[in-house]
């Protein structure tokens, strides 16, 4: 459903992504580990449309151009991020915000949009997935809320947007161990045949409770090994510094 | 001491959408009678025996008029027009049909269908929400709803000119009290010419049983606008006053200079909202409003409290302090403001609190947005006297951009003169807020729904001050603005 070819991204003359391949089938979770700054949150802004970027190569989803939407155009067909760092958007309430989101993705697919009272059922019934309580609700979008707060905040608008594609940046990261268990069943809750993940850590923890079926190993803008999820246990144990650049399997699913 | 900037990236698809055509640009022919052009000695004799004045109130028109001939306009405003000759002016436009008019069905046809364009039908209002409205066009009002519901707890809302003759004491005890007719440039041309406006008396203990409302309306060509406003409430009484107004389109550049004087007695409360959309002039920056108000309220007695909002959208040039002179001790002045700017428009507005009694306090809230090529100036003086002990300021004010060719200052004085004196600026912490729109725009919202959605977030602080109806029609009028001038 999403085939990633040869893709270059640089932003001011620098260039970080250097040819990523990369190849997800529909219903496939799929890790992406690598040390801090080899460019894993920039694949995710260049998927999701991210402006400022000199992008290069290909990627298909759903045997589209992707590279050719807009960023609502990319949320409309079903590709969702989870942000690293979700930002605050002060004086705008997060139901507010959430039903706005899921009647513009609606809108764009030719669906009835829902009015506030069967959006609430919908919300209450996925916030349940999460753990979370209705005050977030009533509050401005992530204004104030903790790092752990912010993470099931996106993860419960993943839960009401239903994404076809969704990629969790470093969601697990500044969570404790219980909120990482919440965060983490809430997302299994959410796999499904019709659902890929692109799951992006640099904790092999996470792939405790979130099972991959491929992981990739990013280092200076390239996958450079692949294997399936004893590949995040291999390199538990002896770090990335013992992986060689460019694994020969380039691109998991065969 | 400066505020936080944040900037919004706009895409060329937003851009395209900068020229559509002012929602509210269309003229109607009214009867008008119109006096030459000019202003001369003559002339102010001429308005004021046309509205039948006493000789107190022409003296001082003429008083004003022989101190404004030695001013020059003031250049200190971070806001730049070409001069505006005050010779090629009409001071007089009256377009009251000839008949008096006794109910709503007498009103101009013509007149009704403006208002109906506008969506703010008077038999709407006056059926619907219960809001008396005093419309005023070209500086006279031509209808008045409510007067006999208010008379009987003996408010009077009426046209300034009506006061004028019904109740004289009152408008020569409190006229040029707050604003004197030498105050600035504008409030001096005001005093010598001014036509029309508004008059609100609230007496002692009365809380007025609905929001008092007055339409504005620009609308004979070439005709400056000099409305004058006074609003008294007595002691432990309570009014809430809405403004909001609208102008057609217009070639030249159109001249507002209008005075609001408010005054508050002991444990009096006055909450002044206004929601501003004159003709911002097209994306070249021609035609459009010259806004130059002066407003200020004076919170004479002990615990009284006076609060100007204000929503400004429209306008080539803004200019304008609304401002709270705080001598009762105890008393409280509040100013929370929202100021876009877009297309070439310009804005230099803020507050001024001045704080003479013991144990005041004042707040200003201001949010200033500037997109295309609009330049917006924050621009307030909190002023702390020797007698102000304990007194106290809160300020706040953000700035929010738009595209890369806007602009946003701010300039804040302060001069505290008792050392009791606190006085506080703050500066909330904003994200980028091209993040904001890119988070946005991942959860499927399109671009333009969510400027929109992050400008009224960034509002909300003044928004939820406003009266609930009025509160609705400013934000679809941020909304309007920005589609027809983000980029
Ligand atoms: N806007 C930017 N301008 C310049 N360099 C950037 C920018 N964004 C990211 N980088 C650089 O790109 C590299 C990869 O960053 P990132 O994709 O965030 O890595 P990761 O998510 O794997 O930690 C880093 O060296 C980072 O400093
Ligand atoms: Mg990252």
């Amino acid at each position: 459903m999403l085939k990633i070819k040869e893709l270059h991204a640089s932003i001011e003359n620098k260039e970080i992504l250097r040819g990523v391949n990369l190849d997800l089938k529909a219903g496939e979770v799929h890790a992406i580990m690598g040390p801090n700054g080899s460019g894993k949150s920039t694949l995710a802004s260049v998927l999701i449309g991210r402006d400022g970027y000199d992008v290069s190569g290909s990627v298909t989803y759903e045997g589209q151009d992707l590279l050719a939407l807009s960023p609502e155009e990319r949320a409309a067909a079903g590709v969702f991020l989870a942000f690293q760092h979700p930002v605050e958007i002060p004086g705008v309430g997060n139901m507010y915000f959430m039903r706005t989101a899921l009647n513009s993705l609606r809108r764009q697919r030719g669906q009835e949009e829902l009015d506030a009272v069967d959006f609430l059922a919908l919300a209450q019934e996925r916030m349940k997935l999460v753990e979370m309580d209705q005050t977030f609700m009533s509050r401005s979008v992530n204004e104030g809320f903790s790092g752990g707060e912010k993470k099931r905040n996106e993860i419960l608008q993943m839960a009401i947007l239903e994404p076809k594609l969704a990629i969790l940046d470093e969601t697990d990261s500044g969570l404790d161990i219980d909120a990482l268990r919440v965060v983490a069943s809430g997302v299994n809750a959410l796999r499904s045949e019709g659902r890929t993940m692109l799951v992006i850590t640099h904790h092999q923890r996470l792939l405790d409770y979130i099972v991959p079926d491929f992981v990739h190993v990013m280092a200076a803008g390239q996958i450079v090994h692949s294997g399936d999820k004893d590949l995040a246990l291999e390199l538990e144990a002896n770090g990335y510094a013992g992986l060689t650049p460019r694994s020969a399997r380039v691109g998991a699913s065969v | 001491m400066s505020a936080p900037t944040t900037t919004v990236g706009i895409s060329d698809e937003v851009r395209e959408l900068a020229d559509q055509e002012y929602q509210y640009g269309f003229s109607t022919d009214l009867e008008t009678e119109v006096a030459p052009k000019g202003l001369s000695e003559d002339i102010i004799r001429l308005i004021s025996a046309k509205k039948n004045e006493p000789e107190w109130l022409l003296d001082w028109r003429l008083k004003a008029y022989r101190h404004w001939i030695t001013l020059t306009p003031p250049t200190w405003q971070h806001v730049s027009y070409g001069p505006v000759d005050y010779q090629d002016i009409i001071y007089y436009a009256d377009p009251r049909p000839k008949k008096q008019v006794t109910s709503m069905d007498e009103v101009d046809p013509e007149l009704r269908a403006m208002f109906d364009k506008l969506g703010i039908s008077l038999g709407e209002q006056e059926r619907l929400s219960g809001v008396a409205v005093d419309a005023i066009v070209d500086s006279v009002s031509v209808a008045t709803t409510f007067k006999d519901k208010l008379a009987e707890v003996g408010v009077i809302f009426c046209s300034f000119s009506e006061a004028v003759q019904e109740h004289p004491d009152l408008v020569r005890k409190y006229l040029g009290s707050v604003v004197p007719y030498n105050d600035n440039f504008f409030a001096c041309l005001n005093s010598a010419v001014f036509t029309d406006g508004s008059f609100c008396y609230i007496p002692k203990g009365v809380h007025c049983p609905m929001e008092l409302s007055t339409y504005f309306r620009i609308n004979a060509a070439d005709t400056g606008q000099f409305e004058r406003t006074l609003i008294i409430a007595e002691e432990g009484a309570y009014v809430s006053y809405l403004e909001g107004c609208t102008a057609p389109v217009r070639d030249k550049n159109q001249l507002h200079a209008a005075v609001v004087e408010l005054v508050a007695l002991e444990d009096a409360q006055i909450k002044y909202s206004t929601v501003q959309n004159w003709y911002p002039g097209d994306a070249d920056g021609n035609g459009g409003v010259y806004n130059f108000v002066t407003k200020r309220g004076m919170a004479s007695g002990k615990n009284a409290k006076i609060s100007w909002t204000q929503v400004e959208t429209g306008s080539a040039i803004t200019w304008k302090y609304p401002g709270v002179i705080l001598k009762g001790d105890n008393s409280v002045g509040e100013f929370y403001s929202v100021a876009l700017t877009a297309r070439r428009q310009q804005a230099d507005t803020g507050s001024k609190m001045v704080h003479i009694g013991k144990n005041t306090k004042s707040t200003i809230i201001s949010k200033a947005i500037s997109a295309g090529h609009g330049q917006n100036t924050y621009r307030g003086l909190v002023d702390i006297r020797h007698s102000a002990v304990g007194a106290r300021n809160f300020t706040q004010c953000d700035s929010l951009l738009i595209g890369k060719d806007s602009g946003a200052h701010t300039l804040p004085y302060i001069d505290v003169k008792n050392q009791t004196g606190q006085v506080e600026h703050e500066a909330s912490t904003s994200k980028i807020g091209e993040e904001q729109l890119l988070y946005c725009r991942q959860r499927g919202i399109p671009e333009e729904e969510a400027v929109s959605m992050i400008v009224n977030g960034f509002c909300r602080e003044v928004f939820k001050m406003l009266p609930m109806e009025f509160a609705v029609e400013a934000q679809k009028l941020l909304t309007v603005s920005l589609e027809g001038s983000v980029g």
